[in-house]
């Protein structure tokens, strides 16, 4: 176990050096020289030689590459993520701002997914092959396949313009967020479908649903019973993993929707080249996920020690 | 190796070489699917629908994707403008028409990158050693730790807004899927009796992976890429809409959407076109890697695994 846990920590701090290396090096892909780009962007014409000058030594730009790096990480890891260009408010506050919308719209649009996926994989997989499973498999095709952002649109038009039910957008009360959270919701509903879909197929052949379907126990008991509750199991681990993805399908609805966010704090930051913003977001998101990943994989191998060994590993 | 010598076998027509019996096998099960299996043809022929919108649209269509007619502006659909025109008089079937080309085009260019950078680094974790597979599989865990669209959306920002940018910002996300499923596929066959006889019968290891090894990834791989068209094509649109791909006038249709968005109460075709053209362009790909999955890979690729960006 000791081991285990060593091994992980030292892949965890492998991947985290390469996140953060990712990171802070996109910069480097600005063309020309970033100072100089920046400074343009920010004041919408050129800036003059001195501006530059100024700029890059007050942002450290004429250190080498390491050692910028290197003190960027340090600031970091004090909890430090730098200043906003444009705004002069530190960007960990900024973060902290903004994430609660994008917080709030994540777990709606979580809730949408499983009240409408896990109903349809459940029916799905009990009515196997009937015109049930393939209409249900038909709306998940289409789930995944309509861009998000024309999806908002649409319900923007339906519901707000043609039928004003709801507000157009902004934040504030939950008629605010019911449009957003069906949008980001419908597109991972489908996903979720069909994981239920096929973790119900397994299950319902298991041997305690066999035993439990010879007691005599009805069909109702055994399905919703003795056969869903083990098949949610990985589709919660999965979905609970997925949701550090939230954030790409987030960016794109807090546009559609006007909402302030993560999501449209990252778009505007990288337009604006504000990029102590941009390194704040992506860093922050990329370590929630590395970090809940690990987490999963580390109650796994306490609570089954089966997996310790095989699972990816080579011989 | 023995299969020089088999004249015999030579002359009946059977497959000389290993290379030669597997593309023969994925040949026959692909031709087998064709007849038998619906989502193969019905994806397919989505796919080909729109090749065929992309290439001949633009040659039929009477307008300019880009030239204004402000005397027709925001016309609705009639015989002359099928699907509408838009807020410049500019015919919004030719748009959708050579928008089409410049999907499938970029998403065939991105996948083809991402393909081939995943199957290198999957390749040589594979084979290479035991420090080799640790550091590339880092290197995969790293790609995978960043939400794609988000890098994506950082890389092509940075770069700067244009369509070229979004192409390189996608490729350079997403080849981690390949790269675990190639390392995968030649783990299980790496150690199976005929590679190990071909090794022991002195074949160099060059030859060992072209035509041992890499024989056995391709049915894998041609699924992923096949359901990673279609991603690439929702994420080129979004990256687009967002106002970091296509710039106008360019007829592409993120940015059609996003620019129909304005008149979405008195002009609702404007964003209706270019949502269905990319909804089933994805639904084809989706359609086309499920068929091509039962046909050609009958261990399945997990779902979560491949509908990442």
């Amino acid at each position: 176990m000791i081991r285990t846990l060593l091994a992980r920590l030292g892949s965890f701090a492998a991947v985290m050096s390469l996140v953060s290396l990712v990171t802070y090096g996109f910069v480097f892909l600005t063309p020309g020289d970033p100072a100089y780009t920046i400074l343009r962007e920010q004041r919408q014409s050129p800036p003059s030689e001195r501006e530059v000058e100024a700029f890059r030594s007050e942002h450290g730009f004429d250190d080498p590459f390491v050692v910028q790096y290197l003190s960027w990480l340090g600031d970091v890891l004090r909890g430090d993520l730098g200043t906003s260009y444009y705004r002069s408010e530190p960007v960990a506050s900024l973060l902290l701002e903004y994430l609660p919308n994008t917080l709030e719209l994540a777990l709606a649009a979580m809730a949408v997914s499983l009240l409408l996926a896990v109903p349809t994989g459940v029916l799905s997989a009990v009515h196997r092959d009937t015109w049930i499973d393939r209409t249900s498999q038909l709306a998940a095709l289409i789930g995944v396949s309509i861009p998000n952002f024309w999806l908002g649109y649409l319900l923007i038009l339906v519901c707000s313009l043609w039928l004003g039910l709801t507000p157009v957008s902004g934040v504030g009360t939950l008629g605010h967020l019911v449009l957003p959270a069906l949008t980001l919701g419908t597109g991972m509903a489908a996903i979720v479908t069909r994981l239920v879909r096929t973790s119900m197929l397994e299950v319902l052949e298991a041997d305690y649903v066999v035993t439990a379907r010879s007691k005599g126990v009805r069909e109702r008991l055994v399905v919703y019973k003795h056969a869903l509750r083990n098949a949610l199991v990985p589709v919660v681990t999965i979905v609970g993993l997925q949701f550090g993805f939230v954030l790409n399908g987030a960016v794109v609805v807090e546009v559609v929707f006007q909402r302030p966010g993560l999501g449209t704090l990252l778009v505007d930051a990288v337009f604006a080249r504000d990029y102590p913003i941009v390194q704040g977001v992506v860093l922050v998101t990329a370590f929630a996920f590395v970090a809940t990943n690990q987490l999963v994989d580390l109650a796994y191998v306490a609570l089954d020690p089966r997996i310790e060994r095989g699972r990816g590993e080579r011989r | 190796m023995s299969d020089r010598e088999a004249g015999p076998a030579r002359s009946t027509g059977q497959p000389r070489t290993l290379l030669q019996r597997s593309r023969r096998l994925l040949r026959r099960r692909f031709d087998r699917g064709l007849r038998t299996n619906a989502q193969l043809r019905f994806g397919g022929g989505i796919v080909c629908l729109l090749a065929v919108v992309a290439i001949v649209g633009p040659l039929v269509s009477p307008y300019d994707p880009t030239a204004q007619a402000l005397g027709a502006r925001l016309e609705g659909p009639s015989l002359a403008h099928p699907l509408g025109t838009d807020a410049l008089g500019r015919d919004v079937a030719t748009r959708v028409a050579y928008g089409a080309r410049i999907s499938l085009a970029l998403a065939v260019v991105a996948t083809l990158v991402r393909l081939c950078i995943g199957t290198t680094i999957g390749l040589f974790a594979a084979t290479g050693s035991r420090l080799v597979d640790a550091a590339l599989m880092r290197l995969v865990d790293a790609q995978l730790a960043f939400p794609g669209l988000v890098l994506a959306l950082v890389i092509a920002g940075t770069l700067g807004p244009s369509l070229t940018n979004v192409v390189i910002a996608l490729s350079v996300v997403g080849w981690a899927t390949y790269a675990r499923v190639v390392r995968g596929s030649i783990l299980a066959v790496k150690d199976r009796p005929f590679v190990e006889s071909a090794r022991l019968y002195g074949t160099p290891r060059r030859r060992i992976v072209t035509r041992h090894l890499l024989p056995n990834v391709t049915g894998p791989v041609v699924v992923l890429a096949t359901l990673n068209l279609g991603t690439v094509v929702l994420a080129a649109a979004g990256l687009s809409f967002l106002g970091l791909g296509a710039q106008p006038p360019t007829a592409e249709w993120g940015t059609m959407v996003a620019d129909g968005r304005n008149y979405l109460r008195s002009a609702p075709w404007l964003i209706t076109a270019p949502g269905v053209a990319i909804a089933l362009t994805v639904v084809g790909f989706n359609v086309l890697g499920d068929g091509l999955r039962d046909v050609l890979d009958p261990d399945h690729i997990d779902d979560s695994e491949r509908r990442r960006t």
